[in-house]
C-alpha cells in the first residue's frame, strides 16, 4: 500500500513537474546554440521563469518519493512502473500544453499500460 | 530557420544522453538506497538521520550527477520538441534500467516481469515513431 502511494507521487508529482518545466521552456525559446557559455545563459534564463519553479519543486518531490521506494522495491520493478509517465504525459501534454496527441500516440500509451500491469503482476 | 535533418540529428544526440544517463542514475540511486535500508519509519524523528545516511552515499551522489546531465540534456530538447514526443522516446531507458538491475544489481526478474517490460518497450516504439513537434513555435 506504501510502496503504491510513494508510486502514484513518483508519476504524478514528476509528470507534473516535467509539464511545468516545458512550459518554462517553450517560453524560454528553440535552444541552437550549444557552446557551454551559451548552454549555461539558458539555463539562468530558464531559471527566471516561475513556472521552471514549479516544475523543480515537484520533481523534487518526486525524486524523494523515488528513493524512498527505491529503499523498499527493485530498480527494475520500480523504474518500469513508473512508464505510467507516458499515460500521465499525454494527457497533461493535450490539456495543459495544448499538444496534438495522434490515436497511434495513444495506442502506444494503452500498450505501455498493458505492460506496467504484466510488469505489477509478474512481481507477485 | 531549422532544417529537418538538423532538427532530427540534435533531437537524436540529446535522447542519446538521455538514454545511458537516465538509466543510470537510477541504478545508481537504487544500490544507494539498498545500502540505507528500507525506509520503514516517516517517524519525524527519524527522518533526520535516514536523511543524513541517503546524502552520505557515494552511490547517491553519482546517481544525483547522471540524472541532473539528463535533466540538462532534457531541459535543451524541450526547447524544441514536443513533451509528449520527448518522454515516450526517451523510454528506451527502462529496458537498460532492467538489464543493468539483471546483470549489476542481481535483481531476480520473472518470465511476466521481462514480458510486462518489453511490452512497455514495444509502446514506447509506438509512441516514439510520431513527428516531434506538432505546435507552432511561438
Amino acid at each position: 500500500m506504501r510502496e503504491a502511494l510513494l508510486l502514484f507521487l513518483v508519476v504524478a508529482s514528476g509528470t507534473g513537474g516535467e509539464i511545468c518545466v516545458t512550459r518554462a521552456m517553450k517560453h524560454v525559446g528553440e535552444v541552437t546554440d550549444f557552446r557551454t557559455l551559451a548552454v549555461v545563459r539558458v539555463i539562468l534564463r530558464a531559471m527566471k521563469v516561475p513556472w521552471m519553479w514549479i516544475g523543480i519543486s515537484m520533481m523534487a518531490l518526486a525524486f524523494f518519493s523515488l528513493l524512498a521506494v527505491l529503499s523498499i522495491e527493485n530498480v527494475s520493478f520500480v523504474v518500469p512502473v513508473t512508464a505510467l509517465n507516458y499515460a500521465a504525459g499525454a494527457l497533461g501534454g493535450k490539456f495543459f500544453l495544448g499538444e496534438r496527441v495522434t490515436p497511434r500516440r495513444w495506442a502506444g500509451v494503452l500498450i505501455v499500460c498493458i505492460g506496467v500491469t504484466l510488469v505489477w503482476l509478474g512481481k507477485r | 530557420m531549422t532544417s529537418s535533418v538538423g532538427l532530427h540529428l540534435k533531437t537524436y544526440s540529446m535522447l542519446l544522453i538521455m538514454v545511458v544517463f537516465a538509466p543510470l542514475g537510477n541504478v545508481l540511486l537504487g544500490k544507494g538506497m539498498k545500502s540505507v535500508g528500507s525506509v520503514v519509519s516517516w517517524a519525524p524523528s527519524k527522518l533526520p538521520h535516514i536523511i543524513s545516511l541517503v546524502f552520505m552515499s557515494g552511490y547517491i551522489w553519482l546517481g544525483i550527477a547522471s540524472l541532473l546531465t539528463f535533466f540538462v540534456a532534457y531541459m535543451l530538447i524541450l526547447s524544441w520538441a514536443d513533451f509528449s514526443y520527448v518522454q515516450p522516446a526517451s523510454s528506451i531507458a527502462l529496458l537498460v534500467v532492467a538489464l543493468l538491475g539483471y546483470f549489476y544489481l542481481g535483481e531476480r526478474i520473472s518470465p511476466l516481469h521481462w514480458t510486462g517490460i518489453v511490452v512497455i518497450c514495444l509502446g514506447v516504439f509506438v509512441v516514439g515513431n510520431t513527428p516531434p513537434r506538432t505546435t507552432e513555435v511561438r
